[in-house]
Parts: C-alpha cells; structure tokens; sequence
C-alpha cells in the first residue's frame, strides 16, 4: 500500500492507540493535517503550542498514557519547548511532532525554520530529524517505546515537509529490534546482591521512612507501595511528584516532605535511622541543605535510571530496578524493620503538636486560600482531578487536598512552570472525560495560558477553575516579605485588572466572583451544578497569607519553620 | 603512609585525575552533538576527544573522550552518558589500565643554524621527519601523550613551528598472564 508520509504518520499514530492530539497546523506541518480529517484520531485546536504541549502533559500525568502534541515548525516548535523542558524534568511521557522545512532547505535561513532538534536535545530523552517517508513508522514505533519505557520522557519527531508529502510502501514495526535502538536498554536483570543488602538493611532499622517520589506513580507501583508499608508498618511520605502513589487517609502517611512539606514528614526524614528512596530524586526542594539531610540514615536508593545514583545522596545500595519490581523483591524476602512502635510515638507526638493549620477566616473576606480549597475539595466528588501552576496556590492545594489515589494530582515539579494548570486541566479532563477536574491556579498563574479556555469551550471540555487571587506573584512575595526586607519588587498584579468573570465570560465559560464566606460557599455550589461548560471563579484572597512550613532556601530542614500560631513552644 | 601513586605516563598534558572513556556509538548524524551537549551541559570537563569508524563497522563509530574526574564523579559521567540512546556501550579505563596513543604532526623552517638541533630532537624523540623542503622539515610521532608532551616541549625552542595533536585513543592494556 503506498501511502504519502503524512499519512503514514497518522497511520502509525493510530497503531499506537493514540486516540487524542493536541496541536495546531501551520506551512511546514500543513501535509500531515490533511490525513487527521480521515481518522479517527481526535485532534484539539489549541490556541497557543505551549497550550498543546501542556494539555498532552495532563492527559499523560492523569491516564498514565503519552500524550502527543503536533505543531509547525519554527516558532510553532520553539512555542512547545516549555512543556518539553517541563515533561523531561517530570519524566512525563510525550511524543511531540514538529513539521520542518524541506529537507532541501535546512539550513538556509528558510521562512519559519528553526534547528528544533539541535534546541531540544538536551531536553528530550531523545529527538529525530526524519530523513525518508520510509522511517516514519520506525521513528513513531520508537518514539514511544523510549517515551513510555525506563525512566519515561518527552520524545520529539521533526517532519520536514517535503517527506510528509513523498510517498512510501507502508509498514510497521512489530518487534523491538526492528526500532533499530542498538543502545537503549530499559531494563536491566535484578541485582541479587543489591537486594539481599537492602533487606539486611530494612530488617536492622528501628526508623525506617519510605521516601516516595514519582518513579512509583511512573511504574504504575501503588498496589505494591501500599502491600509493602501495610506489612512492614513502615511510615511514609509522598513527595510533590507522587502524591496519590499512597492514600493521604492511610493512618501510616505523613504528606509531603521538603520546602513546604509537613513538619512530621520533614522530621521524620530528619531522625530517621533508614531511607527508602522509591522512584525519588533527592530534588533541593526536598533535602534543602543536602549535608544535614537525614544525616542519621542508610539510603536504599531504588531507581530505574541509574545516573540518579550518588547524584545527590551517597546510597548504601543502590537497586537499579522499577519500583514495583523491587518492593515485590523486598516482600518475597519477607524484609522486615525491628519493631517501630517507639519510633510511631515520636511521630505521632510530631502529627499532634504540629498539623497543618491556617488563621481563620473573617465572614466578610478576604477569604484564606487554605480554606478554598478545602471548601472545594469538601463538595468534590469523589476521584476528583486537581491540577495547579506554580507557587503558593500549588502549595496548598498539595497540603490542604486529599489525594487518595494515582492520576489524581497533575502539576509541574522540577521544572516549576507557571501557566501549567489551565492546559493540563484540559488535557486531564480530555484524557479522563469521567472524572471532574478542577484546577486550582493563581491569578499570575492563570494569566499566561487563560486563553486555553477558548480551547475548551470550543471542544466542549468543561474544566473548573479556581483561581486563588491574592492580586500578587505570590510566592515571589512571600521570598520578598521573608528574606528581602518586605522590599517588594515587581510583584503586584492587581486584583481587579484584568476582570477575570468578564474575561472567562468573553471565552464562553461561565465567571463567578467570591470575597465573603457565604459566596465562598454559593459559587463553589453553583460551579459544581455546571457540566456542559468550563466555569472560572474569582477568589479574592488575603494577601499577606504565607506557605508554612517552610525551609528556607538552602537551610537545613531541621531548622524548618512551622506556622506562627505554633510558634514560641519548645519542640 | 598510603601507597604512591602509580606513574600515569603523563603530567602536563591532562588532569592527573583523568579517566579515559571508550564510546561506541551508532554512527548517526548529531550524535557528536549530543555527547558535546551532554558534557557542556552538566559541566564535565572534556579534555581531548577523538572520533573514527568503529572496527570496521559503518554503522558504529568509537569515540575516545578523555574526561576530567575532578569536574564531576565519573559514575555521573558514565550513567548521563550511558542514556543517550545512540550511545551503545560505555569502556572505563583508568591511566594506569590503558594503552594510550596519540599522533603529533609538525612543521618548522630549518637553515644551516638550527638543522643540526632539529634533528637531534627527533631523534631523541623517536620522531621521524616524513615531509621536506629546502627551508621546512614535517615531523610525525606517534606515541604516548607524554611523549608527544615531551617533543612539543622540545620544539618550543624553535621559532615558527606550526603544530597539532590528534587527542588520544586508547585500548585497555592487556592482561599479563604466565606462559601457558
């Protein structure tokens, strides 16, 4: 069968089980548009590729699925580099298409041409500049094959125009050695030794803490997660990456650790005598000072990719394995702790004195962010997705949302990319049209990508959207208020400008605006009531309302600092 | 007292703590980019490199990259290496485990004068000269890089001498065993 290498493109994203792209045409990818009118792949008309690339973010983080993404080349490429940085940090799974200029124009300047593959090489796990319509099924078999396996990532194809448009005899891959990936192996076999260790290791401790990071949400591990903690009584923590991997109503999760984790997860890593990395990576955000980190502790580091290894924290062993993979290895060897009932006192002392508590809010506003979102999380239904930008808001509704299971919290860690909330609500919502998806944002936050909502009303995805408006660049304002002498700089936005119900209105959704208690209570009611189309509400919230804990940047997170109504006792 | 330290061949030409790394990679376009990338990006100190065929393969080519281990642990060097997917496998040899060569190419005017040094430099170098005119003499070593150290020291008395170095390759030293 010959078929032109545009479609054999859509073809073979239809061997994949693609059912969703997220793009928008332009000159160089315009030969490949044509094929998506034929199939049955649904295509989502962004408005902005940074738009795209973020929607397939959300739709990877919330089905475990790739996302992909389509966009011209040039700056329809350049527009997609952000989530491309943001999914490498996150080791989300992506396919990315860009169109280029034919391939007799490469390198001459040509009208939107830019060297999208050279821009991304150190951001993708791996990229191809498609030479011949013949390796198109090639490239997108391998494509997703490095996307979804190992440590997975973002993966790019450059399609330059003149191949999408010559004709090829179509085939497909069907082995992993027709991928023609001579270097790439995933999976290595097990270390025996490795794990004789760790279980040596684990059956010493009297402090054990099961370190949780998004390798075991990766590796799809919670069953096992929960199998393991359950019979060794072991505690846990969750970090920004893996909340949901373990239920936040289990009595044996501490949260979150690091920056802005809570004060019981944070010391427990402190005091304790061993560490069980799951899938994490010793992230600043979580060690703060690395020499004082869990100073105390042996580090059984479990990891797929081995170059996280001594990267940051010297491991007693290191397990190059999945996650999954190694705690069945650790329950078939029956690894055990010492009896931790002393140690779950001294953590339990820790959860009582120092909860995650909030000022309480006057009647009449403004209201407390922290309250917010536990207002929505109360009227939620249940397996409810949440997504966030970056800062504050993000903070809390890490701290203040129960996550009880995986998919259900979609945000941008590593690479800490404000504007992720709007698009990967919609990706979510697309991937995921069953569940409800809110998006918690800010309004600096919501500002860069709001135009998305074009997007979803137009496709009939319908997102909520909470925008916690403090009328700042919060988080830059708290660092201002703590660290710069309240000397604050550039960060005030203006709670009224722009008017965001006229502006959500003006996209086709529905605006609600809230300042007191009650409206808090009536908007949340009423947005819940809409199903048909995106709705955005306007929290005015305090200002000067800060992230506790907090470690500071830097400082040794025994020195973490708790809200200031716990302050003044002696801990 | 802790045991000296073994000879490593050299001194000025490379870190003492350098490491050579043996990549065979899949001979595709970029790929050069991509491990350039992957050191400038992480900070590691690439000191020489050097890029052939790879046993007569054309799909693979070995490159010999000759790393600084004070600019990052080697065991970071080697696992970011080891994910870039063109790359294929990763030999670690130390100095003291490997065969190292490197080639030195030179042109510098001879007259009456100096031809008599110039010679003597050769010589005692082991070099030969394998191009001449009436006024310049080409001059080749292939050797260790402390000998090729050792010549390019020796012709700095010399004026006008145009010269360049391949970076090394290496191979791991072979085992001795007894005689069977």
């Amino acid at each position: 069968m010959q078929l032109t290498g545009a479609q054999a493109l859509i073809k073979s994203l239809e061997q994949e089980g693609v059912d969703t792209i997220f793009g928008l045409p332009g000159g160089a990818i315009l030969p490949v548009y044509d094929p998506i009118l034929d199939s049955s792949i649904r295509h989502i008309l962004v408005r902005h590729e940074q738009g795209a690339g973020h929607m397939a973010e959300g739709y990877a983080l919330a089905t475990g699925r790739p996302g992909v993404a389509m966009v011209t080349s040039g700056p329809g490429a350049t527009n997609i580099v952000t989530p491309i940085a943001n999914a490498h940090m996150d080791s989300t799974p992506l396919v990315v298409i860009t169109g280029q200029v034919a391939t007799a124009s490469i390198g001459s300047d040509a009208f939107q041409e830019c060297d999208i593959t050279g821009i991304t090489m150190g951001i993708t796990k791996h990229n191809f500049l498609i030479q011949s319509a013949h390796e198109i099924p090639r490239a997108v078999a391998a494509a997703f094959h490095l996307a979804t396996t190992g440590r997975p990532g973002p993966v790019l194809i450059d399609l330059p125009k003149d191949i999408s448009q010559s004709m090829m005899e179509w085939w497909y891959p069907t082995t992993i050695e027709e991928l023609d990936l001579p270097g790439y192996r995933p999976e290595i076999p097990l270390d025996d030794d490795a794990v004789a260790l760790a279980v040596a290791l684990i059956g010493a401790s009297e402090r054990p803490v099961l370190y949780v990071g998004g390798g075991t949400l990766k590796s799809k591990a919670h069953k096992e997660l929960l199998a393991f903690a359950e019979r060794t009584k072991m505690p846990v923590v969750t970090t920004l990456m893996a909340r949901g991997a373990f239920p936040d109503s289990h009595e044996q999760h501490l949260g979150m650790p690091g920056m802005h984790g809570m004060y019981s997860a944070v010391t427990a890593i402190q005091k304790a005598d061993l560490l069980i990395s799951l899938g994490a990576r010793f992230d600043d955000r979580v060690t703060g000072q690395v020499s004082s980190f869990a100073a105390g502790a042996k580090v059984i580091h479990v990891d797929i990719d081995r170059a996280e290894f001594n990267k940051v924290r010297q491991a007693d062993v290191a397990l190059q394995t999945n996650v999954a993979r190694a705690l069945v290895a650790f329950d078939a060897a029956n690894a055990t702790p010492q009896n931790l009932d002393v140690w779950w006192k001294e953590i339990r002392t820790w959860q009582e004195r120092y909860p995650l508590v909030y000022d309480e809010p006057s009647v009449d506003g403004p209201l407390r962010p922290q309250h917010v979102i536990k207002a929505i999380a109360e009227k939620a239904a249940p397996g409810t997705i949440v997504t966030a930008g970056v800062g504050q808001h993000q903070m809390w509704a890490s701290q203040f949302w129960d996550f009880e299971e995986p998919g259900t919290w979609v945000n941008s860690g590593g690479a800490g990319t404000m504007g992720f909330g709007v698009p990967a609500a919609i990706g979510a919502k697309v991937g995921r049209p069953d569940r409800t998806v809110w998006c918690i944002d800010g309004d600096g936050c919501f500002q860069m990508t709001a135009q998305e909502l074009v997007t979803a009303r137009a496709e009939g995805i319908p997102i909520k959207v909470a925008i916690l408006n403090n009328a700042y660049l919060g988080m830059v304002r708290q660092w201002q208020e703590m660290f710069y002498e309240e000397r604050y700089s550039e960060v005030y936005l203006s709670a009224e400008l722009p008017d965001y119900v006229k502006w959500a209105e003006s996209m086709g959704c529905v605006g609600l605006r809230a300042r007191t208690l009650q409206e808090m209570h009536d908007v949340i009611e009423q947005a819940n009531q809409i199903n048909d189309v995106p709705v955005v509400i306007d929290f005015r919230t305090d200002s000067s309302e800060k992230v506790f804990p907090m470690v500071a940047s830097g400082a040794s997170n025994d020195d973490i600092l708790v809200h200031p109504s716990q302050r003044g006792e002696n801990s | 007292m802790t045991a000296p330290e073994p000879f490593l061949g050299t001194t000025s030409s490379a870190p003492v703590r350098h490491h050579i790394l043996s990549v065979l990679v899949e001979n595709k376009a970029g790929v050069l980019a991509r491990i350039a990338g992957l050191f400038a990006r992480r900070g590691f100190n690439i000191y020489s490199l050097a890029v052939a065929p790879a046993e007569g393969n054309a799909r693979f080519s070995r490159v010999t990259i000759v790393v600084d281990a004070e600019s990052a642990p080697l065991e970071q060097i080697v696992g970011q290496l080891d994910k870039l997917v063109n790359v294929v496998a990763i030999k670690d040899l130390a100095p003291r485990d490997a065969l190292e060569r490197e080639l030195l190419l030179a042109t510098l005017p001879v007259n009456d004068t100096n031809r008599a040094a110039v010679l003597d430099v050769v010589a005692n170098a082991g070099a030969s000269i394998v191009d001449a005119n009436a006024t310049s003499f080409s001059v080749v070593l292939a050797g260790t890089p402390g000998a090729c150290d050792q010549l390019e020291k020796s012709l700095e008395g010399f004026a006008d001498v145009e010269l360049q170095r391949t970076g090394r390759v290496a191979l791991p030293r072979l085992k001795q065993t007894a005689t069977p």
